[in-house]
């Protein structure tokens, strides 16, 4: 089933070092899904987080306020 | 304490490279060596207890706590004391503003947050120890923690809620009292070190070009101006000094670690400390760009309100430290 992967941030440095590894992990690895960054504040507090940049994978906030490593989307992924 | 990292700096200027100790450049560059490392372990050092403190006191535990718990006029100075010890981002602090009021938070202890987070983080604490020294760094502190508290309480006396951007005002007609419960992470210090640990080099490393560049620019105004000279231009008993300093500082933006260096010659080459310090909390804590930012959730009056009630403050401050230090 395809994944629907969001990354919520408004466009800040971190925003941008979340949504580049996180592509790089969905190329790396083959893995069926879209990646979507969403920017607009009303759509991001519609899921509730206070920091971003936020991960968001098949609507369940996984990872907030920091950058994870290659191997913690993975792991989230899968 | 740090005499050792003296004694290498001497050395690789001195012996390695061979300068007289009477030239600017070698004055310039002993300085620079000196700050730098000394400054990168104190950041290291800081850097980390704090991140040890906040990944126990996450921001959703931090507005759970404020948005159930009646603190009877105490909530401003929590909330100001949170802010310490949560790293600020400036790109947070629409999301963050936006889950205080939903939780049901004052706008004023919102503000107190908000105000205090940017002032005084882990950065500007690492760096202003390694800069200033220890006592000057704790009344640093103090003040820029209840430099929030006091403008959370005058902000929330204003009543501000009705120039809230519309869909705030709906947020905020929505908002509970009682939340889902924070479901806290129940590690050991042990399987949260290795993510604070990677925090900290993160952080470090973001900081580290503009220590660097800070430094840099200090290095050169120490090594070229002579001691003294703003001391004609910016007299303590010049009462005008503080409010031009801080509303200079105001539009401008830059993190503490940019500023901080710069500010310590300021003060080196006898601008008065509360002076500098006015400027600094000018250009960390209010800018142009917060203003825009926060244009998404307040009314430009608003904003105007906030900026002017905090300004103020920072000038309040800023003679008060001129008069104590």
């Amino acid at each position: 089933m395809i994944k629907v992967i969001k990354i919520l941030g408004t466009g800040c440095a971190k925003c941008e070092a979340m949504t580049a590894v996180v592509k790089q992990v969905v190329i790396e690895n083959n893995i069926d899904a879209s990646v979507e960054k969403i920017e607009d504040i009303m759509k991001i507090m519609e899921f509730n987080v206070m920091i971003t940049p936020a991960l968001v994978i098949d609507n369940v906030v996984t990872i907030k306020g920091r950058i994870p490593t290659k191997e913690e989307v993975l792991a989230l992924l899968n | 304490m740090f005499d050792w990292i003296q004694h290498i700096a001497d050395w690789f200027v001195y012996d390695i490279l061979n300068l007289g100790k009477d030239e600017h450049l070698a004055a310039a560059l002993n300085f620079f060596i000196y700050d730098t490392t000394k400054i990168l372990i104190l950041l290291f050092i800081v850097i980390f207890l704090m991140g040890i403190v906040n990944s126990y006191f996450p921001v959703d535990k931090v507005k759970n706590y404020l948005s159930r718990n009646k603190l009877y006029g105490l909530e401003y100075l929590m909330a100001s004391l949170f802010g310490v010890v949560t790293p600020f981002c400036s790109c947070s602090s629409v999301p963050l503003f936006i889950g205080f009021v939903r939780g049901g938070i004052p706008l004023g202890v919102t503000f107190a947050f908000l105000i205090t987070s940017p002032l005084v983080n882990e950065v500007a604490i690492g760096l202003f120890i390694g800069l200033f020294g220890l006592q000057t760094t704790i009344i640093y502190v103090i003040s820029g923690i209840l430099l929030g508290t006091i403008s959370g309480i005058i902000l929330q006396k204003l009543q501000l809620e009705r120039y809230l951007t519309p869909w705030v005002k709906e947020v905020l007609a929505n908002a509970q009292k009682d939340q889902e419960a924070f479901i806290a992470e129940k590690q050991t210090l042990k399987q949260r070190l290795p993510i604070i640990w990677d925090e900290v080099l993160k952080i470090l490393k973001g900081v580290l070009p503009y220590v660097i560049i800070g430094i840099a620019i200090g290095g050169l105004m120490h090594g070229y101006i002579p001691e003294g000279f703003f001391e004609q231009y910016m007299d303590k008993d010049n009462l005008f000094a503080v409010p031009i300093a801080t509303i200079l500082a105001v539009p401008m933006y830059s993190n503490a670690s940019g500023i901080l260096p710069v500010v310590q010659v300021l003060v080196a080459k006898g601008i008065p400390l509360g002076t500098a310090i006015a400027f600094m909390m000018g250009v960390v804590g209010l800018s142009l760009p917060e203003a825009m930012l926060l244009k998404k959730v307040m009314t430009l009056k608003q904003i105007a309100i906030f900026f002017g009630v905090v300004t103020l403050c920072i000038i309040i401050s800023g003679y008060l430290f001129n008069l104590v230090l």
